[in-house]
């Protein structure tokens, strides 16, 4: 064959990538003995770098994703179910673009083992597939053992995380609707880092504006373990003193160490036992299962360290890991929009990798972040990360990034639409 | 749909490697580029497409120099924003730049 570009030989196989797409259309039980690029994992960052592999490659790099459930729930917004203004509709997305628009083989399992010697991941239904790269975004587990009596409390329905959005979060929904008024719901908060920073604080503020609204007797208590409000402390410290006086209260310095289901009632390090109606209790957080398993959260057995130019892991040649299992560079938030940049970021730099390119030495990364205070009013962070080669981590851009200066509706709108099209940009 | 043929898959191995071999310079920058503006798609959509009835404006098709003059407002202050003013600081000038050109070569 004569000297031609890669972009030619990119659309010429345009259509025989869309045959081969379908040779392991996962609904027929057929899977590929072998794809360049496996991904685990269907969240912001695993449904992203997938789709975004196929994209930034022109549909030239098979990519199989690894994910058992068929629709993608989102964190971001679950908080408003939970408050009683949107549906589990509404934060629910099929699959099925990523396959049909996209020729992403999905694969509907879980990875059980990764072998990173042979190359090969196997699956809860038995099947092996081999990779040339493996890129893992298996968000974050909880740490059960840091808090007594919660696995068993949360196994049993009655103490519920919904830390991630499904049906938790419904069921957490049902339980305040149940609540009669003048009850109490208490959201502990675990020492930071966790998933989504000011997750907690939304959350507690939709309940109060839903008790407002609907049940004015009744209390929301946050349990917090750590000194402060971690994320956005002033905006929204501000906010329930002007709007939540009388039914919100932030305890900080609570870390949360038993539970006992019976009396409803939560155990803390130094602080007095508190009862409520409504249990809401955060334990520690570390990389997802397959990541702790696969002795890929190679930091304190937590979280995984990663070359951050190609988000690389430093315990496995040819797998890299994304997303909230990530040890966390200088103020990078475990985050849906975050994940989602760490999944192009990586896919950039695979597509780079598998045809011979070089990666880019400048990689960036943003983040903006939006908390809905009550059914309208938002406060965002928003910050931009550059890679410091000197460092080898990523840091935010001096200067740049910041928040809200006081809750506001146009943010609201921006909210609602930053996350259309951030569903759109992971899935469709 | 099964693949029939071996040959077909001999076929494709063969035009990946050759894909993989023939990557030329252009490639690389292109690649770059295009990662560089997918940083742009989680809220201004993949490609600066947004999905329909969108607050937040497509970039696609946006024109090269309208879109460069509007972060430099944004930076310095002289057009209102939410979030962009913070954004838009975290670019260095060569960014903007290219981020630019790509998506006023995108398609609306």
């Amino acid at each position: 064959m004569k000297r031609r570009s890669f972009v030619q030989a990119s659309l010429a196989l345009g259509t025989l990538g869309g045959t081969l797409s379908m040779v392991g259309c996962a609904s027929t039980g057929t899977l590929p003995a072998k794809a360049k690029v496996v991904v685990i994992g269907g969240g912001y960052g695993g449904a992203t770098a997938a789709k975004y592999v196929r994209m930034l490659s022109n549909y030239q790099i098979d990519v199989v994703l690894v994910e058992p459930n068929d629709s993608f729930i989102s964190c971001p917004i679950s908080n408003l179910v939970i408050g009683g203004s949107k549906t589990m509709g509404d934060i629910t997305t099929p699959y099925d673009n990523l396959k049909g628009k996209h020729g992403v083989i999905h694969a509907r399992d879980r990875v059980t083992s990764i072998d990173a010697a042979k190359k090969t991941v196997t699956l809860g239904g038995g099947a092996t597939i081999g990779y040339d790269k493996l890129i893992v975004s298996p968000g974050i587990d909880m740490l059960w053992n840091s808090i007594e009596g919660l696995q068993a409390a949360s196994a049993s329905g009655q103490i519920l995380q919904a830390w991630k959005a499904g049906p938790e979060t419904l069921a957490l929904r049902r339980q305040l609707e149940a609540m009669p008024d003048g009850g109490v719901y208490a959201i502990t908060v675990p020492l930071a880092p966790y998933r989504c920073p000011p997750g907690p604080y939304e959350r507690a503020s939709q309940v109060a504006s839903y008790f407002k609204k609907a049940k004015p007797k009744s209390k929301v208590l946050i349990l917090d373990a750590n000194p402060d409000v971690t994320s956005k402390g002033p905006l929204f410290k501000k906010f329930w003193a002007d709007n939540y006086k009388d039914i919100l209260e932030f305890r900080p310095n609570h870390k949360a160490i038993a539970v006992d289901a019976k009396s409803k009632a939560v155990k803390f390090e130094t602080e007095s036992d508190v009862k409520a109606d409504v249990l809401n209790v955060l334990p520690d957080m570390s990389a997802g299962s397959i990541a702790m398993t696969s002795d890929l959260a190679n930091v304190n057995k937590r979280w995984c360290n990663v070359n951050y130019l190609t988000f690389e892991s430093t315990a496995a040649k040819d797998v890299h890991v994304i997303g909230d299992s990530v040890l966390a560079a200088p103020l990078m938030p475990k985050s849906g929009h975050m994940a989602n940049s760490h999944g192009k970021v990586v896919a950039a730099a695979v597509v780079a990798q598998l045809s011979g390119m070089d990666v880019n030495p400048h990689p960036l990364l943003t983040n903006t972040c939006y908390s809905f205070v009550n059914d309208k009013l938002v406060v965002h962070v928003a910050s931009v990360h550059q890679y410091v080669a000197a460092e080898k981590t990523f840091k935010t851009v001096p200067g740049s990034g910041g928040v809200s200066a006081a809750p506001n509706e146009l943010e609201g709108i921006y909210a609602w639409n930053w996350a259309q099209n951030i569903w759109a940009d992971t899935l469709l | 749909m099964r693949l029939k043929s071996p040959f077909v898959a001999m076929l494709l191995s063969g035009i990946a490697a050759t894909a993989a071999s023939a990557a030329t310079p252009k490639d690389t920058i292109n690649l770059h580029q295009r990662a560089l503006a997918a940083m742009c798609a989680n809220c201004h959509g993949t490609e600066g497409r947004t999905t329909d009835g969108s607050a937040i404006p497509s970039l696609a098709g946006m024109p090269r120099e309208y879109m460069v003059a509007q972060m430099k407002a944004f930076r310095e202050g002289t057009r209102p924003a939410t979030v962009m003013h913070q954004l838009s600081k975290g670019l260095t000038e060569e960014q903007v730049q290219s981020v630019s050109t790509y998506f006023s070569n995108i398609k609306r």
